[in-house]
């Protein structure tokens, strides 16, 4: 099913206002590639298709994100039966946290994006671990590392970093620590540590004092003469 | 090292399992709450492995960051480079030159074999078996060799690029490769005969920690897991990337699944079965692949993008040894990635370990991690 159609129908079911900001690109847009050595290097310079980058999304708003979510995956022409991915990204400047959500359908074997804006001072949004029981650690792990808390969930608890850890580490302004339990964070570099010795400049070798001191005479040997 | 611990007043006892136990197959903790021998609940632990790869990956450029995909899931690094590369490849709509293509599934597919002689050999090894360990390795060693002559390195292989690979294969590696499956083609019914259909192994395995087609869907199975428990559903068929949609078809393709030969549908048999299945056909797509090779120009295996400076975002997905791995990166118009997210099998797969091992026994858990051919640094990247 195309992006449009499975909008159009979540936003039946789940009210208009539900989702918005549908984005088709990707779908139709397939990424030629010039048969010309030379244009092959022109369409190799990091612009390419305008369109071809992205996958076919849409936002929800957070407040109807089960309703939407629930419709996506009950629907039986929609059948998302599996959350293939569940992330979220911190856009600092925007003050927004996006939670980004992947679907799969084995049924129907089509996917979607759903995208949903957080404040990013109080990221709130209803968990979607009982429609999809793999979000569990997913969302622990967003959680963890983002400090979105998801509300409802069973068990959310820090998934990878330490129980007693401060703070949210791929938040883009995150400060590590200098010190976690006592045990420093870093270590200065080997390389900083290495001694150089400057071979022009270097002090003239020291003569041993043994050896300036004129040796002791040896006892002297009887010699004939 | 592990250590009893009493509940109080209960018949309750914890025991600590890893996380340096060895049959966890890398660095993961497991609580597990027993009743004798039996399990109430085994609390996985993880991070222990955590290295931050995806925080790496915002702190160094696209290209740069190749190394790094490798220990990823260092067992199976062909197929992490090859979803990092396809994601930067779509986010950025670069061409990929079809001799790239092909040298990406002759790697991938050489890389799965040697990654499911370590699941097997290493599997029935934690249940007893020694001898198909050494079995499995031996070919492993064949398959390093090979990968090492491709690209340099035996394990972490840096070898896919973004638009390409990084270098050319010649013909008399080509050879090699051959002469390599002709070898391994009769070991696989060598190994079959030695643990596969062995009737101790069997029943060891048979009805163990049956996981149904709708859970491993609930809980998000993929690759052979998923496989295994009833749902033909691989993505070199299904949304066929690279070249698959052109070799598949000419070898006759038929995604293996578990049909319960042994016992139910979804048992810790069914998902060994389907690793042995997945070899014949990695061998058959290697020939086809290895063929089909000869077609396309030589020396035409990477067009190098220049000023890679994309923007937005934009998710891969590549049949990995333990499954869709998908990768999701978001650029916002730098060198660096904004931020980068690697999805793994055994990351699904960990997640269900905590329900599916309720009423088990202690030397049954062994068997399901294993089974589930679960690799810790691709739970904590």
């Amino acid at each position: 099913m195309k992006a449009r159609e499975i909008f159009e129908r979540v936003a039946a079911s789940a009210g208009h206002e539900a989702v918005f900001a549908l984005d088709e690109a990707g779908e139709g847009a397939a990424v030629t590639v010039p048969d010309k050595p030379a244009d092959k290097a022109k369409a190799g310079a990091g612009q390419g298709h305008a369109d071809a980058g992205r996958d076919a999304s849409f936002h929800a708003r957070p407040a109807d994100l089960m309703t939407v979510m629930g419709v996506l995956r009950d629907d039986p022409e929609l059948r998302f039966d599996f959350l293939q991915n569940l992330t979220a990204v911190d856009w600092a400047k925007r003050e927004v946290i996006q939670v980004v959500y992947h679907l799969f359908s084995y049924a129907h074997r089509h996917e979607i994006c759903v995208r949903v804006d957080l404040p990013r001072a109080a990221p709130h949004v209803s968990s979607v671990v009982s429609l999809w029981p793999t979000a569990n650690w997913h969302e622990r792990e967003q959680f963890d590392l983002l400090g979105v808390v998801f509300e409802g969930h069973p068990d959310l608890r820090r998934l990878l970093m330490p129980d007693d850890w401060v703070g949210h580490p791929m938040r883009k302004d995150f400060q590590e620590p200098k010190t976690y339990r006592g045990m420093p964070t870093s270590r200065p570099s080997p390389l900083d540590l290495l001694v150089t010795y400057d071979r022009a400049h270097a002090p003239k070798p020291q003569v041993a004092p043994a050896a300036a001191a004129p040796a002791p005479a040896p006892p002297k040997a009887e010699t004939p003469s | 090292m592990s250590e009893l611990v009493l509940v109080n007043g209960e018949d309750e006892m914890i025991l600590n399992m890893g996380p340096q136990h060895p049959s966890t197959h890398g660095v993961i903790r497991f609580i597990v709450h027993t009743d004798g021998e039996v399990i109430s609940r085994a609390e996985p632990d993880v991070g222990y492995l955590h290295r931050a790869i995806e925080h790496i990956a915002e702190k160094c450029t696209y290209e740069g960051f190749m190394p790094y995909t490798d220990r990823v899931d260092y067992v199976c690094a062909m197929t992490a480079n090859h979803v990092w590369a396809s994601a930067v490849e779509k986010l950025a709509a670069l061409p990929v030159p079809p001799r790239a293509h092909y040298l990406r599934v002759i790697s991938d597919e050489l890389n799965r074999i040697s990654s499911h002689c370590i699941a097997l050999g290493a599997m029935a090894m934690d249940l007893g078996a020694v001898t198909p360990f050494p079995y499995a390795l031996r070919e492993r060693e064949y398959v390093n060799d090979l990968l090492e002559e491709l690209c340099g390195a035996r394990l972490t292989y840096n070898y896919h690029r973004v638009g390409g690979v990084g270098w050319d294969m010649t013909d008399a590696w080509r050879d090699k490769a051959l002469r390599f499956l002709d070898h391994f083609e009769p070991v696989i019914d060598e190994f079959d005969r030695l643990i596969t259909m062995n009737e101790i192994f069997v029943k060891r395995l048979a009805n163990l920690a049956v996981i149904g087609a709708e859970e491993a869907v609930a809980y998000g199975l993929v690759g052979p897991n998923l496989r295994a428990a009833g749902v033909a559903f691989d993505l070199r068929a299904d949304m066929p990337y690279a070249t698959y949609g052109d070799i598949l078809p000419k070898i006759g393709w038929q995604t293996p699944v578990g049909s319960g030969r042994m016992g139910q549908t979804g048992d810790a048999w069914d998902r060994f079965w389907l690793r042995v299945e997945e070899w014949r056909w990695s061998v058959k797509i290697l020939r086809e692949a290895l063929d089909q090779i000869q077609a396309t120009p030589r020396g035409e295996y990477l067009i190098a993008p220049k000023r890679l400076r994309p923007k937005g975002d934009a998710m891969a997905r590549v049949e990995a040894a333990r499954g869709d791995m998908s990768c999701y990166v978001v650029g916002d118009g730098t060198p660096n990635a904004y931020r980068a997210r690697f999805r793994t099998g055994s990351f699904n797969a960990m997640g269900l370990v905590r329900e599916k091992s309720r009423g088990l026994m202690v030397a049954d858990l062994v068997a399901l991690i294993a089974s589930l051919d679960i690799v810790a640094p691709e739970i904590d990247r």
